[in-house]
């Protein structure tokens, strides 16, 4: 009775939030409620036993994903009013995807229950006496090492694209060189020179070269 | 209903009480912790810091307390209401109760969690956003632009912090924290805990745990020579105090995973009797207090950083560092055979 009250209390909170994610009027509020409902998400893991996988999502999504979502929606100057006029047009062709996501989505776990063949392959049955992470971590670096590499790739990629995107060299900028600063010793940077009356440094340093 | 008492009521009942102790002693000790915090700064200046309410200042942590409570909260006209009084109460929140799964002594835990540690970690990477809702929230230039800087510096940190845990991780061969501490219980005592073998990582968390506390010298935050004071400059009264709490909060945390991570949690530094027979959360606290005793003098000797030196430590020297560290500390336990099974 109490895993079904908790389970409705963060899915009733999730899917309340991700509504409120599109209908808000306030972009900020809108990531807020985001990340409401990644936390109500990670909520739901952790009632199914996935303890890992619902730090994963906060530590992931909620600790880093978001907080630059946030940085950049909260830096923009965008009247989202005016955007949302007559938003209502798109909600045929919206709602047509999220139907179709729907169907598919039925499919899906509608196969593990209808093709025979399929309960077979649903996972590798997890020892009652090793944890979460551990289990994780058994399948993931030996059975589906390629998948993971390939993974860990294409998020390279997608790293090196934002990186070459976003560099650009402009001449004439002084920038600061970190080793050419602690190379620096006291010789190379002060001089004494002895100073008679009425003379200026030009003339000392005048007689020096 | 007896079912219901059995499994679920009682046990919350339990879960309670731990939590008003352990908050109750946690609250006391942040008291004292600002107190000497002050005094320290004071002594390393030469000057004689709170000494006035109560014998040699010990109650000053109180009467400032009592006096933020009983000030009158100001809401600026052009805050965002809720999100302003919201931020606050998150920071201070998330701040306690990353303190529900830190063993003080051998199973002294309100929850002894298998994922222990990225409870910890999850907890700290979502403290910047009390800070972020506050910047945004006040409505003001000097505590939007501190919030940008700190979501910038939060994130920046938290990756080394993530990668050296990764290689206490790899030493430990478990997620939980007890299970860390016991890890480090060897015949060497002092010498068998991980700040020896691992000391290059036990210096990048240590100055990482710095920046993710925003204290000084990275409390760009807050620098008051530039920003005012930071995201917390419309705030004053109670919420202002959830603030300066969750703060030093979250300064113990960092000083209670230091000790977890690498000075042996509540082990005995010497590994034989008399030494043993001291209570585990004796030695715990003591050594949370030392290192509490270094965030306090880095706090009085090193001037701040500039905010692209900040940035350039993060990403351009403890990044790369402790990568490399990974790798290394990897590959040393696989081909020693002393990684754990």
């Amino acid at each position: 009775m109490i895993p079904a009250l908790f389970f409705y209390l963060f899915a009733g909170i999730c899917v309340a939030s991700a509504l409120m994610v599109i209908a808000s009027r306030n972009p900020v509020h809108s990531v807020l409620f985001l990340i409401l409902a990644f936390v109500n998400a990670s909520g739901l893991f952790v009632l199914m036993g996935a303890e890992f996988l619902a730090l994963i999502l906060v530590v992931v999504y909620v600790g880093a994903v978001a907080v630059l979502f946030l940085f950049v929606v909260m830096m923009l100057d965008v009247d989202f009013v005016q955007l949302r006029r007559g938003s209502l047009q798109y909600l045929p062709v919206g709602g047509l995807v999220g139907l179709v996501l729907l169907v598919e989505l039925l499919l899906v776990v509608g196969a593990w229950a209808i093709g025979p063949g399929v309960q077979k392959t649903v996972a590798l049955p997890i020892p009652t006496d090793m944890s979460n992470a551990e289990a994780l971590g058994r399948v993931l670096y030996t059975r589906y090492v390629y998948f993971f590499q390939a993974a860990g790739l294409v998020l390279l990629v997608a790293m090196i694209g934002a990186i070459v995107l976003t560099l650009r060299h402009k001449p004439n900028v002084r920038r600061q060189v970190i080793s050419d600063q602690l190379a620096r010793r006291k010789e190379d940077i002060i001089e004494l020179k002895t100073m008679r009356p009425g003379q200026g440094v030009a003339e000392v340093q005048g007689e020096s070269r | 209903m007896a079912e219901l008492w059995n499994d679920y009521l009682w046990p919350l009942l339990i879960i309670v009480v731990q939590s008003l102790a352990l908050l109750l002693i946690l609250m006391t000790a942040i008291a004292y912790i600002l107190y000497a915090d002050r005094k320290i700064w004071a002594a390393v200046q030469i000057r004689r810091g709170p000494n006035v309410v109560g014998p040699w200042g010990l109650l000053q942590s109180f009467a400032d307390m009592l006096k933020f409570a009983l000030k009158e909260p100001i809401i600026p006209d052009g805050a965002n209401k809720g999100l302003f009084i919201l931020a606050p109460i998150v920071t201070c929140v998330l701040a306690l109760s990353a303190w529900a799964v830190i063993p003080v002594a051998e199973g002294w835990a309100v929850a002894d969690i298998n994922v222990g540690i990225l409870y910890i970690f999850a907890i700290s990477s979502l403290s910047v956003y009390g800070i972020i809702m506050a910047g945004w929230a006040s409505n003001s230039k000097y505590a939007f632009l501190s919030s940008l800087r700190s979501a910038a510096q939060m994130v920046s940190y938290e990756v080394s912090i993530g990668f050296v845990i990764i290689t206490v991780l790899l030493c430990v061969g478990s997620l939980n924290l007890s299970a860390i501490v016991k890890a480090q219980d060897t015949p060497w005592g002092l010498l068998g805990w991980y700040w020896l073998p691992l000391f290059p990582m036990f210096i990048i968390f240590f100055v990482s745990a710095l920046a993710e506390t925003n204290r000084p010298p990275f409390d760009l935050v807050e620098a008051e020579s530039e920003l005012v004071a930071g995201f917390m400059v419309e705030y004053g009264s109670t919420p202002y105090v959830l603030f300066m709490l969750g703060e030093y909060v979250a300064i113990t945390t960092m000083c209670a995973m230091c000790t977890i991570l690498f000075l042996g949690g509540w082990l005995s530094p010497i590994p034989f009797p008399p030494f043993t027979w001291v209570p585990g959360v004796i030695w715990f606290t003591l050594k949370v207090l030392f290192v509490f005793f270094m965030f306090a003098l880095v706090k009085a000797f090193v001037p701040r950083y500039r905010y692209d030196q900040l940035m350039r430590l993060g990403w351009k020297v403890f990044l790369p560092i402790s990568l490399v560290m990974v790798v290394i500390v990897a590959g040393v336990l696989q081909y020693t055979g002393l990684a754990p099974k």
